[in-house]
Parts: structure tokens; sequence; C-alpha cells
């Protein structure tokens, strides 16, 4: 018992931090979605076909997930300019990805399919609410993006420190992996 | 000086052994040492206060209100002029009553009892005693505080709106919590709540985060952690706890939010609201909301309940001066109870036409509950047995937990039988339980550890006589309002009903009613005089002048009498043993930074 603890091997306590709030996200989703199920298997359910522009959004998010893991590559590589470049197309991919979630949204109000208010069936509305929320998600990630991005242009800015980005990246394609989830969810288990 | 830097700075005193430390110290202004601190222990103390104030509000709300059960048909005239139209004549009305009783309910339950609790004591332990300088992200920590300041402020605020704060109960079950017109404090009371406890959500995700990772990160060299003291396991159990049970209740006002406000009919359905009429919500389910919110709020009691009996532990094995019985047996119980925290939620929800067969599930898996709960009293016992025991008022608080987790822990086992559950729910019964296993019981975890830790966080002492007093005034307070409270419930009186003197079957309770109301306002006197201790002593209390006054083995007794912003000034100490060795070898005490010695035996 008398091992002493081996700095070096240790995670960072900034990622700990980020991977206990990942869990509480999960947790969250899985809040949502066990509710889903619950709701699902009672009456007056509403069955209709997810918008075909979340297939697009699928693909543009995964696309989006390269892109930040070419940052982190280039940020360890020490090479600045590509690294902001990756940055700035993951951010434009991310918010891509939130304006065809918009698009989707309208896609199901112009069907008819009401997604809050008095006419709504909580099975819209709760598409509604699990994917607006993960759309928040995306924001916060495109925010932090761009904050990385405008604070490495700074002059006291070193190439070594990529923790920053390396938390970012996680966190990015968390989200990319829990909208897979999500979307695996509403198309085919819910 | 970001908490990047400051972080960094802090890694880089481990490895090179120096300090520099105190060279920032002066830097300090007002703000940043008293208001936005980012030191773990000015962050403790502001919970800790911020937590006293609620406490005493909270309390308060419960005089009033039992002022009505125990004197139903008199008038106070001061009432009026504290309540106004709240207490027309000087009585309470009854939307006012419930008001009271919901808003109570919420303050003790999260402001007092997790943040005033856990948010104090994780904050102020955790470090000092795993060895590190700070929290792994001390502004993240600070940022805790301040959303929990700002939940504070909006629930003190729904205090004083037109329409009343919300009434619905502290669950806040929907229709009554969902719909505007259902009751007056059903409108912007309610929506008050609802942001008040989003931002307390957020505050406790950010705090439990910080614990998780400074636990598992930060500890001093030679710290594994099965040389933890038992606080910091509970902490950490916690911490998880914390961090999986409130996202679920956070989904779960989200869904509040949008069928209060965007007509979408998650919990609702088939509703007439007199004078609205029949409203268009069609399909929803309000047992829904219970199964997210008792998701959280049962892990909630726990989350209550654990950083009370970890500090518990600690206080027993150190004044009853012997190592903490079954160590392993007590992280394994922990343990155990963390993972049964999620499993029996629906215990809650027995009478709501769940299906039997899955009450039956339930029932089972809450029955379990009493292996581990056994496990920790027997090890409290033990540890008690025949130890050399110091009677501080710090270890009196802790034996007095043990007391009230034994009482309210065996009627949990009554009313963890479904069958039992459909008499018993609702009634007296369960109010006297809960109070006494979760209310009573973690306070006086608070107290004990107040008291326990008061020398460390102001280098004075509490005035014991002052502290004996409150603590006998205290337990035997708690046990007369809350024990008969039993009979009553077993009698079939409901709980939040207004006015028993109007019915023939509670009339009988008329006397027993203003016996424990009048038992209320002496006990609620009564910590107005650890207030007192409390701010006195901080200012004007018999100074620390050892460093070590309780003799004890954990790693914060080996800092300054006022440590400053990173604990220690030189190194961090070096760990090389478990905290418990007391009366070993023949030597009363021997700290963790002790080294082994040669031929010594069993050292964990």
């Amino acid at each position: 018992m008398s091992t002493a603890l081996n700095t070096k091997n240790k995670i960072h306590p900034y990622k700990m931090v980020l991977y206990a709030g990942l869990g509480s996200i999960v947790m969250m989703f899985a809040g949502l979605t066990s509710a889903y199920i619950v709701k699902k298997s009672q009456a007056n359910w509403l069955d209709f076909e997810l918008p075909k522009v979340f297939f697009i959004a699928t693909v543009v998010i995964l696309l989006s997930s390269f892109t930040i893991q070419m940052a982190v590559k280039k940020a360890k590589e020490g090479q600045q300019n590509p690294y902001r470049s990756f940055l700035t197309i993951t951010a434009i991919l991310g918010v891509v990805f939130m304006i065809l979630q918009v698009k989707g949204f309208m896609e199901l109000q112009a069907n008819n399919i009401a997604l809050t208010g008095p006419r709504s069936n909580s099975a819209a509305s709760f598409l509604f609410v699990i994917t607006l929320l993960h759309l928040l998600h995306v924001l916060g990630g495109v925010i932090a993006i761009f904050g990385v991005r405008f604070k490495s242009l700074s002059a006291k800015n070193n190439t070594e420190n990529t923790m920053p980005v390396e938390l970012l990246s996680t966190y990015w394609h968390f989200v990319d992996i829990l909208w897979i989830y999500l979307f695996v969810f509403l198309q085919w288990i819910g | 000086m970001s908490h990047e830097a400051a972080l960094h700075n802090h890694e880089g005193h481990d490895n090179h052994g120096h300090d520099d430390h105190g060279h920032h110290e002066h830097h300090d202004t007002f703000l940043t040492k008293y208001v936005f601190s980012q030191d773990h222990k000015m962050i403790a103390k502001q919970f800790l206060i911020t937590g006293m104030v609620w406490a005493v509000l909270g309390g308060l709300m419960s005089v009033l209100f039992r002022l009505q059960l125990g004197y139903p048909d008199a008038n106070f005239p001061w009432l009026e002029s504290i309540l106004g139209k709240w207490a027309k004549g000087g009585q309470i009305t009854p939307a006012a009553y419930y008001a009271l009783v919901t808003t109570h309910g919420t303050v003790l339950v999260f402001f007092v009892l997790t943040a005033g609790l856990s948010g104090t004591f994780a904050n102020f332990l955790i470090p000092l005693q795993i060895g590190a300088r700070d929290m792994a992200s001390p502004f993240l920590n600070m940022l805790s505080y301040w959303f929990f300041f700002t939940a504070s402020i909006v629930m003190m605020s729904s205090l004083f709106v037109e329409t009343g704060p919300f009434s619905g109960g502290w669950t806040a079950y929907p229709p009554l919590s969902a719909l505007h017109d259902a009751s007056p404090g059903s409108k912007t009371g309610m929506d008050l709540w609802i942001i008040s406890m989003a931002l307390f959500v957020v505050s406790s995700l950010l705090g439990g985060l910080n614990y998780i990772a400074t636990i598992l990160n930060m500890r001093t060299k030679g710290m594994s952690m099965t040389r933890l003291p038992l606080t910091i396991w509970a902490l950490f159990f916690t911490a998880v706890l914390g961090v999986l049970s409130f996202p679920v209740l956070l989904s779960g006002l989200i869904l509040l939010i949008f069928d209060r406000n965007f007509g979408t009919s998650f919990y609702l359905s088939d509703i007439y609201v007199n004078g609205v009429g029949a409203l268009s919500n069609e399909g929803g389910s309000a047992i829904l909301f219970q199964h997210l919110f008792w998701f959280l709020g049962h892990p909630e009691v726990y989350i209550i309940l654990l950083p009370a009996m970890g500090m518990v532990s600690e206080i027993i094995s150190v004044n009853s001066r012997k190592p903490i019985f079954g160590y392993m047996a007590m992280l394994g119980s922990l343990f155990s109870i963390a993972i049964l925290a999620f499993l029996v939620w629906a215990h809650h929800m027995f009478v709501t036409g769940l299906n039997p067969f899955l009450g039956s599930v339930f029932v089972l898996l809450t029955l379990l509950i009493a292996v581990p709960s056994a496990i920790k009293v027997f090890n409290w016992l033990t540890t008690l047995w025949r130890g050399n025991i110091r009677f501080t008022p710090g270890m009196l608080f802790a034996i007095g937990f043990v007391s009230l987790f034994i009482s309210g822990g065996l009627t949990g086992i009554w009313l963890g039988n479904a069958a039992l559950d459909i008499y018993l729910h609702d009634s007296y019964f369960v109010v006297a339980h809960f109070h006494i296993v979760m209310g009573v019981a973690s306070m006086f975890g608070m107290f004990a550890g107040v008291y326990h830790w008061f020398p460390k966080m102001y280098g004075r002492y509490l005035n014991n006589s002052l502290g004996y007093i409150h603590f006998w005034v205290t337990i035997a307070g708690a046990y007369l309002i809350f024990w008969p409270m039993h009979y009553q419930g077993l009698a079939g009186m409901p709980r939040r009903y207004f006015d028993f003197s109007i019915w023939e079957s509670f009339k009988q309770f008329a006397d027993l009613n203003r016996f424990i109301s009048t038992v209320a306002m002496i006990v609620f006197a009564t910590q107005i005089l650890f207030l007192i201790n409390f701010f006195y002593s901080i200012f004007k209390g018999r100074k620390v002048t050892v460093l070590n006054p309780w003799e004890s083995n954990t790693l914060e007794w080996t800092t300054p009498i006022r440590p400053g912003h990173g604990n220690w000034p030189g190194e961090i100490p070096e760990v090389h043993r478990w905290p418990y060795d007391y009366g070993k070898d023949g030597q009363d005490f021997i700290p963790q930074t002790t080294p082994v010695g040669e031929d010594e035996k069993d050292t964990h």
C-alpha cells in the first residue's frame, strides 16, 4: 500500500473535471430518453418521420469531428496557421449543423407537426426538446472554439500548451457521439 | 493570477519542493479575499454562512406553520405585521401555510443540507485532508458559490412577489407546478422557483465536478485512496451522486418549463381548471415527472446524509482515541449506499398506481439499504466501544447523529414496504421518519463538523458550555418534536393539512400538536444561542495556540493555525500511513505524516 503516486501518469485535473462533466450530460440525456420511452408506451403517441435534413446534419457533425482532430494534430506539431484554419472549419461546420437542425424543426412545422403549443403531441415535443438541448451543447462548443481560436492569436500564446484544444476536442467528439446516439435513438429505437 | 496559472504554480511547488507562495498573498484586495475568493477555505465559509442564513429563515418558517398547527384558533396580531395579507387578522392563510411548508422544504433540503453541508465541508476538507493547495479548478469553485448565491437571491425574491412563493410542495409535482392558474403560488412564485433550482443545479454540478477531480488527481505523495479519511470518501460519493442525479432533475424541470410556458403536454392531460375551463393539453403523464424528480430526489437524501456520515466517522474515531472500526467495511457500505441510491426512487411512488410487481422489486432494493446502514451503525458503536471518549460538543453531536440515524432508519424499514406504505404514505409518520433520519441527523452531522473544525476555520474555539446547552436542548427537542409524530401518523393524520381541529378523527391531537409546536419554538430559540456562539467566537473566541488541538492524525492539522491560500507554507507533507492510527503500539496517536517505524506491524 505504500506505492507513491506517480504524477506523470495521472490525467490532468481539468480533463478529470471534463470527464465528470460529460458524465453529468450523459445522465441528463439518459433521463430525457428514458422519459421518452416511458411516454411512448402510453396512449396518444404520434408516429412521424424524422426530417430528412437530420441525415445531412449527421454527416456534417461527423465531418467536424475529423476537422477538430486535425486541429489537435496541427497544434501538437506546432503549426499555428493550419491549426487555426481547422478550428475555424470546425466552428463553421458546427454552425451549419445548428442551421440544419433548425431547418429540420421548420420542416416538421410545415408538415403540420406542431413541436410546441396546444396542438402539439408530446412525441414531437420530445424530439424538439431533446434535439434543442443537444443543439445548445453544440452552441457552447462553437463559442468555446471561437474563444480558443482567438486566444491563440494573442502574443503570450505558447504552442506547447495544447491543453485547451485537447479539452475542446474531447468535448466536441462527445457532442458528436451524443448526436449519433440521439439520432439512432429517435430514428430507430424511439 | 488566473486559476490556470495558480494551478501550475502549485504543481511547481510539489515538484521543486520550495515555496514562494506568500508573495502573491498581499496582492489580495478585500474583493478577491472575501468576496470573489478562489481560496477553497474562504469559499467554504461563504457556503457555511449563506447556509446558516437559510437555516434560520427555513427554521423560522417551520415555527410559523407550527404556530398554526399548535394554535389553530388563536390570533397573533404580530403575524400580520410581518406577513401582511398572508396573515390577515393574525392568522396565517391556508395559501401562506402551504407556501411556508413548500419553501421550508426546498430551502432546508437544497440550500441548507446540500449547499450548506457538502458545499461547506467538501470545500473546506478536501484539499486540507488530501494534501492539496486548492481545488482542481479554483475558478469553477468560485463560480459554484456564486451560482448558489444567485439561486438564493432568486428564491429569496420569490418570497416578496405579490402572488407569493411557490406553494405546491418541495417536490413541485405537476399539475400544481405546471399550470399558472392552479394556485396563486403557481404563478410568478413557481417561475422563480424553477429559475432558482436551475441555478442551484449548475452550482452543485460545478462544485461536484471539482470535488471529484480534486480527490482523484490532487492527492499528496503517499496518499493512496485507501489512506483517505472517511470524510473524503463520503464527500467523494456525495459528489458522484450529485453529478449523476442533478442533471436528471434538470431534464425534468426543462420539460416542466415547456409545459408551463410553451403549451406542450409532457405532464398534462385532461385537466379542467375552475374559472378557466378545460385545457387543451392531452396525453401527458404527471407520473413521468415523479419518476424524473425522484431519480434525483432519492440520491438527494444520500447527498444530504453521506457527508454527515463521513464527518461523524472521523470525529468519533478522533474523540474515542481509537481507529475507526472496519475502515474497508465503512468504505464498502458507502459505496453500496451510493449504488442503491439510484435503484430505489420508486419507493416514493408506491401509491401512484405503480405496477405491484415493479413495486416489489423496489421494496427489495429499498430494504437492502438496511444492510450497509446497519454495518455503519455497528462500526460507529464498536468504535465507541471501550474507547477513551472525549465528550467535546463535536463528539456529542456525532453521537447524537448515530442515535438519530438509528431511530429514523428503523422507521425506514416500515415505509420501505409497499403494503405498509399504502397506509402510512403522506401521513405524519413519513414526516417523522425523514425529519429524523435525514433532516435532523444531517443537521447534527453539520453541527458536529462545525464544532470540530471551527478551530481550523477561524483559529479560535467555540464556547464549550454554550455548545453543551445547544446539544442537549437540540437532541431532546428533536425527539420530543418528531417522536410523537409517529403516533399521529399511525392514527392516520395526513401531512400538509392546515387545520386538524375541524377533523373529528384528529381532534384528540390538539394538545399534542400544541406540545410539538412549543418544543419547536424552544429548539429554534436554542439555535440562536449557537449563532451567537458562532459569530462571537469568530472574533472573540479563545485563541487556538497549538497546531493540533484534537490530537488528530489527519493532514489539515499540519497546516499553520491560520493557513493562507495554498494551505502549507512549505512543501506539502508526505503521507506514510492511514489516518486512524490511534492507540497503536502504546502511542496515543500517530499522524499520517509520521514515517512507518521499522518494527511497526499492520500498517495501512
